[in-house]
């Protein structure tokens, strides 16, 4: 049995979410920007997971294994749309896609 | 029947309104029949009303109808109300009669243009406006057909709109004579404060009850409705619009610029003649304008290359002895030679319309020449015209006219041998200028031939204006010589007649003197123009033609004085408060714009960040309350 | 247990930090790898053995996988000199600050919200298993058509179509 404070577990998988936002404001690679997403997802899907064991319901494991069906998709279209701009820009750098603008 | 008196300035206007609706989709020939059937019908029932009229005098002295009530807001009542008395009588026979005359000419003349049917639609406007004035019982409704002739004059100047010099000579005619619209309805706020009506009949009976001769506020009323009539009638100082007019059709020139706006002064002043006997210093200034006016333009119309120029200025020195007439109380001779002016100088302009026509729009008279072989109908009008312009004795009805103002001038109450003088030269100049015309125009060698032949359309009117112009005199014969008196006897019904008092001269005397110094003039212009045109050389090219012929000078200095200190000041004033302001919020919107615009920048960290400066924002704000 | 715990969260930390932190595409990848295996280890301690295997076999196994075909095919590996270029210590100042307050928020809110104290029964996998097929049947399904959409639209964006110009056009 796990007797560790919830405060701290929620704790720990805040700080990890926060790690990804760090991650995702810094790089400009799209690549790397892409990861830190996926850093943030499994964080919160790592919320879920303790809300369930604290309070003994299966729905917390339930919405986990939905949020991996998302993010499986979302990275699949992601990655297939950073190909397209590799191939129309040549480069991986986020900030050269700026033409919306004023 | 007085209901049918409403129908002479109605049906002109329903033709307005007909052919400003539909004239587009109208064939040209219906365009025409519309257009010139309705003044011809306005004629027919003018002649009609008139017999009535003449039936039944003395007793009845005027017909009146209201139509309908107007304004009626307090104190201030006008309705719409037509009165015909013998001098509204005159000025509708002479508008309708005329004018359709002008109207059958037009529809040859226009024929080939493409605003056919925007002509007509002004023409009828302008002929039930200049109705109204004349048949208006209140002076609201006067003012109102005195507007309605200025818009149309300054519509039909600029007629042939794709040229701007037209456009800027209506603009300059519509400036001027908004200038004395101004001063007149100045007179007409304090005519209507003093009295508390409008209808004429009672301001002119108060008038004479109220004020006494001579008060300044009957002077200050009287020569604000003179700086109207000057205005409309383009004497001293606002003469200078009337030559530049010419730049419309010559239909417009005959009826606008000749027969009937130009002489709504004289109507005006006519009408009113009760307001004018009150202020004895301004009739001296009519005459003295009068005067003055009819010298200065008979001596720029002797300069002038412009056939149509010349025919404008001897329009306003015929108006100048309208002016001198009234002026010194003349009531009647002042119309009589407005009825016979009209004739002679609509003739005039409409022949010489036929000679530019036929001539592929040629103007100058000294590229015209011999033209009396190749088209003698109009040599032969044309020559009865300036005849009768020139008062050639006896035969013509001009001579009659004129002969009559002069005779006033010298021998009436008010009269002055100086102003008789000033008539006498003016007579002189005006044979020698308009046999300068006849003489180069239609003798000497053809410069210039004509490409076709006028039509019936256009050369019966002028031969009904001719024949017109040499009987229209029998109706007013001196004392002397016939003494048949039927036109003043009809408008002495409405005008006062002149006060003659006793001088040592007779009239067959004076009017002898006048005959030789009009012959003198024909014989100097056959001389000067015509058997030894060397004579006349030297002073073509003189500094004083030159002088003349800019029209003494007027319209520079109107520019100086006038023009350019507004232009200047309307240069200056060109970024004013209220501009400022619209510009300003122009202004504000772009900088937001500007701004605002910097946080979208297209790069994708950039828009990272201002979320998570919100959620920290958001979650700060949340979490301290 | 609870060293267990706290062993593997420290390793995820870390783990996570050299993910963000690194150069080399790769690298990142394989640290991030590690993370998910650490955090796969805490799933295990919180009595949800089937997620843990989910979490390797799923996120681990599969779309770290896929992460890593693309960057090996960008051929991204040796641009080392950009991302040097990229990542000057200057540009971490403002999100680590933003973070830091987004963490004394985080830590506030815990403090404030108070919470229930945890039952004593264990969830079973097949629990799970009954709840995901009766109370989420629809659920279920939707998640089945956004993997269809997601196949059909990843198949679409990722091809690459010839570019057709006219002969005129190609003269140029």
């Amino acid at each position: 049995m796990l007797t560790v404070p919830i405060e701290i577990q929620i704790l720990f998988a805040g700080i990890l979410f926060l790690i990804g936002l760090v991650g995702l404001l810094v790089r400009r690679n799209m690549i790397f920007m892409l990861m830190s997403i996926e850093i943030m997802f499994n964080s919160a899907g790592l919320v879920f997971i303790i809300a369930g064991n604290h309070l003994k319901q299966p729905d917390g494991q339930v919405m986990f294994i939905f949020i991996l069906a998302v993010t499986a998709v979302e990275v699949a279209i992601a990655l297939a749309l950073i190909l397209q701009v590799y191939h129309h820009y040549k480069t991986l750098d986020s900030d050269a896609i700026n033409k919306l603008k004023d | 029947m007085t209901i049918y008196i409403a129908l002479i300035p109605a049906i002109p206007l329903l033709g307005f309104l007909v052919l400003a609706l539909f004239g587009s989709t109208l064939n040209r020939k219906v365009v025409g029949y519309i257009g010139a059937g309705s003044v011809g019908l306005a004629a027919l029932l003018t002649f009609i009303a008139g017999a009535h009229f003449i039936k039944s005098l003395p007793l009845v002295r005027s017909y009146s109808v209201v139509l309908w009530e107007w304004i009626n807001a307090g104190n201030l009542k006008a309705d719409i109300s037509f009165s015909l008395d013998s001098l509204s009588l005159v000025f509708c026979f002479v508008i309708t009669f005329v004018g359709f005359l002008i109207h059958v000419y037009s529809i040859e003349f226009m024929a080939n243009d493409e605003g056919f049917s925007r002509f007509f639609a002004y023409m009828n406007l302008f002929v039930g406006s200049m109705l109204i004035l004349v048949m208006a019982d209140n002076i609201l409704l006067l003012y109102l057909g005195w507007e309605g002739v200025g818009l149309c004059s300054y519509l039909l100047i600029g007629f042939w709109y794709k040229k701007p010099e037209n456009g800027y000579a209506a603009r300059k005619a519509f400036i001027i004579t908004r200038i004395g619209d101004t001063a007149m309805i100045i007179g007409i706020f304090i005519l209507f404060l003093s009295f508390g009506t409008l209808n004429i009949n009672e301001l002119m009976q108060q008038v004479s009850v109220k004020w006494t001769a001579g008060s300044s506020i009957a002077v200050l009323t009287a020569a604000l409705l003179l700086g109207g009539a000057l205005g409309k009638s383009a004497q001293l100082p606002l003469q200078t619009w009337l030559p530049d007019a010419m730049a419309g059709p010559s239909p417009v020139s005959a009826l606008i610029h000749a027969a009937t706006m130009v002489t709504a002064g004289v109507y005006l002043i006519a009408r009113t003649h009760v307001l004018f006997s009150l202020a004895p210093i301004v009739m001296t200034a009519i005459a003295v304008i009068g005067a003055l006016t009819l010298l200065i333009s008979g001596f720029s119309a002797l300069t002038q290359h412009d056939l149509k120029r010349i025919l404008a200025y001897s329009t306003i020195s015929q108006i100048g002895y309208m002016f001198l007439a009234l002026g010194i109380g003349a009531w009647s001779a002042a119309v009589f030679h407005f009825m016979i002016h009209a004739f002679f100088k609509a003739l005039l302009f409409l022949a010489a319309g036929i000679v530019i026509l036929v001539l592929n729009e040629e103007h100058d008279i000294f590229r015209m020449g011999g033209l009396r072989k190749k088209l003698p109908a109009v040599f032969w009008t044309f020559l009865i015209g300036s005849a009768s312009l020139s008062a050639l004795p006896l035969i013509t009805a001009g001579f009659y006219s004129k002969d009559q103002i002069l005779w006033y001038a010298f021998s009436s109450e008010s009269g002055n041998s100086l102003l008789w003088i000033a008539g006498i030269i003016g007579a002189f100049l005006t044979a020698l200028y308009s046999f300068r015309m006849v003489f180069i125009v239609f003798f000497g060698e053809t410069k210039t031939n004509p490409s076709f032949m006028p039509g019936k359309q256009m050369t019966v009117p002028i031969i009904i204006l001719a024949v017109l112009s040499v009987v229209g005199g029998f109706v007013e014969l001196p004392a002397s010589i016939g003494n048949i008196h039927l036109f003043s006897n009809l408008v002495g019904n409405t005008l006062p007649p002149a006060v003659v008092r006793e001088t040592g001269h007779s009239e067959i005397m004076l009017m002898s003197f006048s005959a030789i110094i009009v012959l003198a003039g024909i014989y100097l212009a056959y001389m000067a123009y015509l058997r030894k045109p060397d004579l006349s050389e030297s002073f073509n090219h003189s500094r004083i033609n030159k002088f003349f012929e800019k029209g003494w000078g007027f319209d520079t200095l109107y520019d100086t004085l006038v023009v350019k200190p507004v232009v200047w000041l309307s240069g200056i004033d060109k970024n004013d408060v209220f501009d400022w302001m619209n510009i300003g919020i122009a202004r504000l919107t772009l900088l937001a714009n500007n701004l605002l615009s910097i946080t979208q920048n297209g790069k994708l960290r950039w828009y990272l960040m201002s979320f998570t400066i919100g959620i920290v924002l958001i979650l700060t704000y949340m979490i301290c309350r | 247990m609870n060293l267990f715990f706290y062993i593997a969260a420290v390793v995820a930390l870390i783990s996570t930090i050299m993910a963000i932190s690194g150069r080399n595409a790769i690298h990142s990848l394989l640290y991030l790898i590690l993370s998910l295996l650490a955090v796969s280890v805490i799933f295990y301690l919180l009595d949800a053995p089937f997620i843990a295997a989910l979490e390797v076999i799923i996120y681990a196994g599969a779309i770290m996988v896929l992460f890593i075909f693309v960057t090996m095919m960008l051929n991204i590996g040796v641009e080392k000199r950009t991302e040097k270029k990229w990542l000057n210590p200057r540009m971490w100042i403002i999100p680590s600050v933003l973070t830091a307050i987004l963490l004394i928020d985080f830590i506030l809110a815990l403090k404030i919200i108070h919470v229930s104290p945890p039952d004593n029964n264990v969830i079973l996998p097949k629990q799970v298993g009954i709840s995901l097929f009766s109370t989420y049947l629809l659920a279920v399904e939707i998640a089945a058509i956004l993997l269809m959409a997601g196949v059909i639209g990843a198949y679409h964006l990722g091809s690459q179509k010839k570019k057709v110009t006219h002969r005129f056009l190609e003269k140029k």
